[in-house]
């Protein structure tokens, strides 16, 4: 347990997840395959709370994201306060409900910074993936981001059905005017997780996709910033996930259950406190869940004697859980994981497969939602 | 280019600079991250009003500080502030 010489710093970044409703039906979704069941939001007033309690804390950045959060009509009020407060204040949208007046009054409260959510550069495979027209929209938001005078950020989530769009992908971003472009491998979680079979690219696409990425940053000589993040199915060491559990993310869901990270909810034999009945303090340094999995106290072998746990903390709990059923157990990405085969079998398995798969690609929405929670007894 | 007496500089578009009690010290913000700066880069930092000119920068932090022969370190600071885009002019 966590003793008070490892008292653990401040939550610098808080994630206020306002609602999981959203217009677009993601297949990599990172949202909870059971949000339909989880439908009672915060109001207005329980979030000013958790602003101003976790400022407290010492949180400085705070993200609101969602699903999608334009959805929320108070966004205007949070964003104030928040800037008020001295947060530096973040929206993560897909852009779609950003309308000119919505975008010029998250000024006027002290929006810092905008990130936009692609599916793909493309429109008809953006609108396969994302399930709706909306792609001339984002085209549209990404012009009035940059009116506004805000960085243009754009964010795509790169898997195997677009990943071999790289360089239409990269080209329109720099069209647009994108200053940095994050090009994040999809992470399989949650809906990502339930599409694996048709999301996880070859080692073959990532290099080709990494070699398309250097020849840009060259061109581009520092115009735009490309981050490329490579899944980590296809390393032989985990992530330091969420930059350790408890140790700098405090993220609110939609719900008020406050999480060490966005996916944690599924971990079995851990509750996860609410901030309608705890204070973020309480939340942050004396909750169970929040304790759990802190440093490398908890750890097993392999992780427990292991050099390098200082570096990674055994990797990411929730795919530790989902691939061996043990959420103590070293993350199978690591190779040094008796279970790293489930890694490597995954990975032949999209070699072989040309991403073929004999289940069907799951997009997210309310009622497949209610099908998967039910499925998984939930 | 390179910071001169004349540069007139200015916090980054997209960074916010704050002093920030529970980390003791000045802090600069920007999208997904935070730089904890020490006391001179806070000291320099908190005088980039996009007005005053560094000549007039320096004379001030002399001043405050009772010390002199500040311009070089100044500069320098200046430089690599504007390299990481903290600055701008
Ligand atoms: S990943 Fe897609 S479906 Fe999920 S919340 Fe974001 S935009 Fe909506
Ligand atoms: S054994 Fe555990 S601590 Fe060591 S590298 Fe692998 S995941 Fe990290």
């Amino acid at each position: 347990m966590v003793s008070a010489a490892q008292r653990p710093g401040p939550p610098l970044w808080l994630l206020a997840e306002l609602t999981y409703r959203c217009p677009l039906h993601c297949v990599f979704c990172y949202n909870p395959v059971d949000f339909a069941t989880r439908e009672h939001e915060l109001s207005t007033d329980d979030w000013l709370r958790v602003l101003r309690e976790a400022r407290e804390q010492g949180s400085v950045q705070c993200g609101f994201s969602g699903g999608e959060p334009m959805l929320r009509d108070d966004l205007e009020i949070l964003v104030a306060e928040a800037h008020r407060l001295g947060y530096y204040t973040n929206l993560l949208t897909s852009g779609v409900g950003l309308t000119e007046a919505r975008i010029a009054a998250l000024k006027e409260a002290g929006l810092d910074h905008i990130q936009l959510s692609f599916q793909d550069s493309t429109r008809e495979v953006n609108d396969f993936l994302s399930h709706t027209r909306t792609f001339e929209l984002k085209e549209k938001v990404a012009a009035m981001i940059k009116a506004h005078g805000y960085p243009m950020v754009m964010n795509v989530v790169i898997h195997r059905l677009n990943i071999d769009h790289m360089d239409r992908i990269i080209g329109m971003a720099d069209e647009l005017g994108a200053e940095y472009l994050e090009l994040a491998n999809s992470q399989y979680y949650s809906w990502a997780e339930v599409n694996r079979e048709h999301l996880l690219p070859t080692r073959e696409q990532i290099e080709r996709a990494e070699a398309i990425t250097a020849r840009w940053r060259e061109k581009l000589d520092g115009r735009m910033r490309i981050f490329f993040v490579v899944p980590d199915y296809h390393e032989r060491r985990p992530k330091r996930c969420m930059n350790g559990w408890g140790n700098v993310f405090l993220t609110v869901t939609p719900d008020g259950t406050a999480l060490p990270c966005h996916t944690a909810r599924m971990l079995p034999g851990l509750e996860f406190p609410n901030v309608r009945d705890m204070s973020v303090h309480d939340i942050w340094y004396a909750s169970e869940g929040f304790n759990r999995y802190r440093g490398t106290g908890w750890m097993k072998e392999p992780c427990a004697s292991c050099d390098e746990k200082e570096k990674d903390l055994g990797g990411c709990r929730c795919q530790a859980y989902m691939l061996t059923q043990d959420p103590a157990a070293a993350d199978p990405v690591c190779a040094k994981s008796p279970h790293h085969h489930l890694i490597t079998d995954a990975v032949a398995l999209a070699e072989r497969s040309g991403g073929r798969s004999e289940h069907p690609l799951v997009f997210r929405g309310p009622a497949e939602s209610r099908r998967l929670a039910k499925a998984g007894g939930d | 280019m390179s910071a001169t007496v004349d540069t007139i500089p200015a916090i980054g578009r997209g960074f916010r600079l704050q002093w920030e009690a529970a980390q003791d010290c000045h802090v600069l913000l920007y999208p997904e991250g935070m730089v904890k700066l020490n006391q001179s880069a806070g000291e320099i930092l908190k005088r980039c009003d996009g007005e005053r000119d560094v000549a007039g920068i320096v004379t001030d932090l002399e001043q405050a500080f009772g010390a002199n022969g500040l311009e070089r370190d100044v500069l320098a600071f200046l430089d690599m502030a504007h390299q990481q885009k903290w600055v701008q002019w």
